[in-house]
């Protein structure tokens, strides 16, 4: 680890100006990942800033939904009683993921900006553009079973590790931020995380100090029938292979509406908007299910060791599905 | 970075490098060697610590990070020369070989079972809107809870008994 700064602040304001004044500051949370890749060499920051204790760190129930504060842990916001009862697609997605301890240092918004588990981005002997831009792709041609097969491009098959951002995709989850100049401003979480395109190292829509300060998820009685449904080598402390957010809205048989979200299979925290939509007044049968998971992987694309990743992924996805139509709500 | 670690109700004002761990600060710095680095990079539990009150990895918190918070190890967990019942429970039911998993696994577990007091819900729980019952808790949520930490020894089994032991003494209490 090279030699660092670490930096306590009063309040959020000047945790985005002190990282903005230096090009490589960095904002510290929970450290799950940051401390981690410092220790490996992959993130140097000279400068570490703790937002953990700013005021950041409450979660606001309403009637038009709940504001989460960025420094929320991930075990706060998986046991809240609120979430448990009208998003469980959260509860479950977080719970599936890391282990107790880690849940209860990690804070919303760093799972949000966590990076890859690509072996080649951690191993700073690899060639990664994702880590070092335009040094080449070790794993286009290398062991690529965990990798993705939606949203790659020629630079970057590196998979979005993220079980929660899955779920706060579907629910429409908004990110809220605080820049240095002191406005703020809300991002969409569809536009939030980037596919990697022909800049694989430019991850997410914030600028350099550009803080998050807390993310609003919306009022919807639908996500009462919701299930995270994730399929791994172990069942428990592991990455996903394929993973699956549905919601589902059924009006007696039929759908009204169905939301579906993908991990483990993409690029970025993955929506299949086509795939919703022609599920939208079908009967909500096993047969649907599956045309709507076929439709979500169409333009999957495969390298030598993930194709299996495709039909899991389909099968996840039909099973998310009839798992949330059978629930008994 | 001046810091002020507050380690099993004793508090020490550390002068040190920004990248000491909480880790490295307790064996190296304030000689509590009961805390264990096992693979130093979050993947195996065998530095788990309890910050003010939450089971967490000591490796991957940095130092500078813990002021002023209440910090317990291994080493603040019995009364004395009478043992937590946790620990008396791995001693009774063998939970353990070589015995380097096992200060972690003992805080590890020590909340884990105030987590099923609190009847909040595992990866495993039917129904996340569920309340967690301590005394219909299966074993397959006690693995589930207890996954962040590994055991070379795989004395998974008798961790599992002595977990149980305890909850089923608190529930008959």
């Amino acid at each position: 680890m090279n030699a660092l700064t670490f930096q306590r602040v009063p309040a959020a304001a000047d945790a985005a100006s002190a990282v903005a004044a230096r090009p490589r500051a960095m904002f510290l949370a929970g450290g799950t990942t940051l401390v981690d890749l410092m220790k490996i060499d992959v993130l140097t920051p000279d400068t570490v800033v703790s937002v953990r204790r700013l005021g950041m760190s409450g979660i606001d129930v309403s009637d038009d939904g709940i504001a989460i504060g960025a420094t929320v842990t991930n075990s706060h916001l998986a046991w809240h009683p609120v979430v448990r009862d009208r998003y469980p697609v959260l509860s479950e997605a977080i719970l599936s993921g890391a282990t107790t301890q880690i849940r209860n240092m990690a804070t919303v918004a760093g799972n949000i900006l966590q990076r890859t588990r690509c072996p080649y981005f951690r191993d700073v002997h690899a060639s990664c553009n994702r880590r070092q831009p335009g040094s080449g792709c070790d794993a286009l041609d290398g062991f690529n079973r965990g990798h993705a097969v939606l949203g790659v491009s020629e630079h970057c098959i590196a998979t979005h590790p993220s079980d929660m951002c899955v779920a706060m995709a579907v629910l429409d989850a908004d990110v809220h931020t605080l820049r240095p100049d002191g406005t703020t401003r809300s991002i969409p979480f569809r536009e939030f995380h980037l596919a990697p395109g022909d800049t694989p190292h430019v991850e997410v829509a914030l600028a350099h100090g550009e803080l998050i300060t807390h993310i609003v998820i919306p009022h919807l009685p639908a996500a009462r029938r919701s299930h995270y449904l994730k399929v791994r080598d172990r069942a428990s402390y592991e990455f996903a292979l394929a993973s699956a957010a549905v919601v589902l809205d059924l009006d007696g048989d039929t759908v009204r509406v169905a939301r579906l979200g993908l991990g483990g299979i993409a690029t970025k925290p993955w929506r299949a908007i086509e795939a919703e939509q022609i599920l939208t007044g079908r009967k909500a049968t096993d047969e649907a299910f599956r045309d709507a998971a076929d439709i979500a992987l169409a333009g999957a694309v495969a390298r030598e060791h993930n194709r299996f990743k495709i039909e899991l992924a389909k099968r996840t996805v039909a099973r998310a599905f009839a798992t949330a139509r059978d629930a008994n709500i | 970075m001046r810091t002020t670690l507050r380690v099993n109700n004793t508090t020490h004002e550390l002068s040190a490098d920004s990248r000491l761990t909480l880790l490295d600060a307790l064996r190296d710095v304030l000689g509590l060697t009961g805390t264990k680095k096992g693979c130093d990079q979050g993947a195996c539990g065998a530095c788990t610590v309890v910050i003010d009150g939450q089971r967490v990895l000591s490796c991957l918190t940095l130092a500078a990070a813990c002021d002023g918070q209440q910090i317990v190890t291994i080493e603040g967990l019995a009364t004395g020369d009478e043992l937590h019942p946790m620990q008396a429970a791995f001693l009774h039911c063998d939970g353990f070989q070589c015995g380097y998993c096992t200060p972690g696994q003992i805080l590890s577990a020590v909340c884990a079972v105030q987590e099923v007091h609190a009847g909040v819900p595992s990866h495993v729980t039917r129904d996340v809107r569920q309340t967690v019952n301590a005394a219909t808790l299966t074993d397959e949520e006690i693995r589930e809870r207890m996954s962040g930490n590994l055991c070379r020894c795989a004395a998974y089994p008798n961790i599992v008994a002595s977990v149980r032991q305890v909850l089923s003494s608190e529930v008959r209490s």
